[in-house]
């Protein structure tokens, strides 16, 4: 069976899943929306603030996210013991992992098609001229976070305080995508707007340097 | 006193005497600095401590690459013992560069490109000895501890760069003198980090065994737990 058919059918499974019961995107919902209202306490919401502070409240949202909605990707699986069942499939591990990271990047995506435009009407940011750009920078630095976040995910689920110990793991190392999407997401907020190619250029390198390196460890990652 | 013993205790003396050498060559050999005088001495540890840090982490990535292809537990040792002891020259550096800013740049700490990397690499290593701590089983903390640590390796080059090109957009403090280097102070430098390297290679040596024994001990427990049974 060929890596993407298996990823298609690990991302069936991820999305049916999830789609039962909804508990991993409603919270996760729930807790972007407060992050982003409770920040609003720490400066002067207007307009002019919002447009500095904004896409770095915007991304700190979504990687704490994240960081707490990666978790059960692995850590799910270990209830059951459904992780060996899934390694005795005669599919290729990265297929698996694959999978895993496609099903996390719909449901952070869908996070954010929910969110940025709450986050624009509350904080006065015109976001249809740059909706184009905007959602380039969001898929680039989502997948990032969701790549780094799923594999180390699969490290967290075998060690103890794993829901304390992933944000942990990944918010260091996910320092580069944070910055490369807070400059590009700031330069669509600025007046004018413009796409920050080297930013932007970040993003890419960051994505394809730890979907190889992923790629690479994955029959490590998923070992028991 | 069997003979490895006299091997270290010899070892010891040599890099404890090169120690003594760099501290004096520091203090007395190098010139005075025309601008910053005598705070500008810390940069004779503060720079070659930052070199050995990078040297021990550089080791750790090789060590998990080859605990991953050879599976042998003594790769796992020796990366948990470079990593240790590249942490401890890491914070030497934290804590060192606002010694030297204070005076200089008149604040303890700004947001500028290395200072930021730099922290931000600590935290990794911090996050990786951490993760050491909550993998019970010696094999699987050997095999997960080295795949986090790949890609914490490969994430510093990025992580270099992004703040690199995030800071140099900013206004930043000046970085003392810059340009080129008295030829006594790069010797003196040069020693000091010959020195401090032996320092390194000394302590990791001496962890390696303790992780070692610690590692027999465990095992053994282990049969005699078996053996009761």
């Amino acid at each position: 069976m060929s890596i993407a058919r298996a990823a298609a059918l690990v991302l069936a499974k991820e999305l049916r899943l999830e789609f039962r019961s909804r508990e991993l995107l409603t919270t996760t919902l729930v807790f972007v929306l407060m992050v982003i209202v409770l920040f609003s306490f720490s400066f002067d919401p207007t307009s002019e603030e919002a447009r500095t502070i904004g896409p770095g409240l915007l991304w700190m949202a979504f990687l704490f996210a994240g960081s707490l909605m990666l978790n059960p990707s692995f850590a799910r699986e270990q209830a059951n013991d459904t992780l060996c069942a899934l390694r005795l499939a005669p599919v290729e591990p990265f297929g698996i992992l694959l999978g895993k990271i496609l099903a996390n990047l719909v449901f952070l995506l869908l996070t954010e098609l929910l969110l940025v435009p709450v986050f624009a009407v509350l904080y006065n940011v015109a976001l249809l001229p740059v909706l184009g750009r905007l959602s380039l920078v969001l898929f680039l630095g989502t997948l990032g976070l969701c790549v780094t976040g799923t594999a180390f995910s699969a490290i967290s689920a075998q060690a103890r305080m794993r829901e304390l110990l992933l944000p942990l793991l990944l918010l260091p190392v996910l320092t580069p995508i944070l910055i490369a999407s807070v400059e590009c997401t700031a330069g669509l907020f600025a007046e004018p707007a413009e796409l920050r190619m080297n930013w932007l250029q970040v993003l890419v390198a960051f994505d394809i340097i730890f979907l190889a390196a992923s790629y690479l460890l994955c029959d490590t990652l998923l070992e028991e | 006193m069997s003979s490895p013993g006299k091997a270290n205790c010899a070892a010891t003396l040599g890099v404890a005497i090169l120690m003594g050498i760099a501290g004096y060559a520091a203090l007395f050999v190098a010139p005075d600095e025309r601008t910053m005088h005598e705070i500008q001495r810390i940069f004779y540890f503060h720079v070659p401590s930052a070199w050995t840090a990078f040297t021990a982490f550089f080791v750790v990535f090789i060590c998990n690459i080859a605990y991953l292809t050879r599976r042998d537990l003594k790769w796992d040792w020796i990366a948990v013992s470079a990593a240790e002891v590249g942490l401890a020259f890491c914070t030497i550096v934290l804590v060192t560069g606002p010694i030297w800013a204070k005076p200089v740049w008149g604040i303890w700490w700004t947001w500028d490109a290395r200072l930021t990397s730099t922290f931000v690499l600590w935290l990794m290593y911090v996050s990786y000895l951490l993760l050491r701590t909550l993998l019970p089983d010696a094999e699987k903390r050997a095999r997960i501890c080295a795949a986090f640590g790949i890609f914490a390796f490969l994430d510093v080059p990025l992580v270099y760069f992004s703040i690199w090109l995030w800071r140099t957009q900013h206004p930043q403090p000046v970085i003392g003198g810059g340009g080129s280097l008295d030829p006594t102070m790069r010797w003196v430098l040069l020693t000091c980090w010959v020195a401090l390297l032996g320092v390194m290679i000394l302590m990791v040596r001496q962890r390696y065994r303790l992780e070692k024994t610690r590692h027999e001990v465990e095992e053994l427990t282990h049969a005699v737990e078996e053996r009761v049974r």
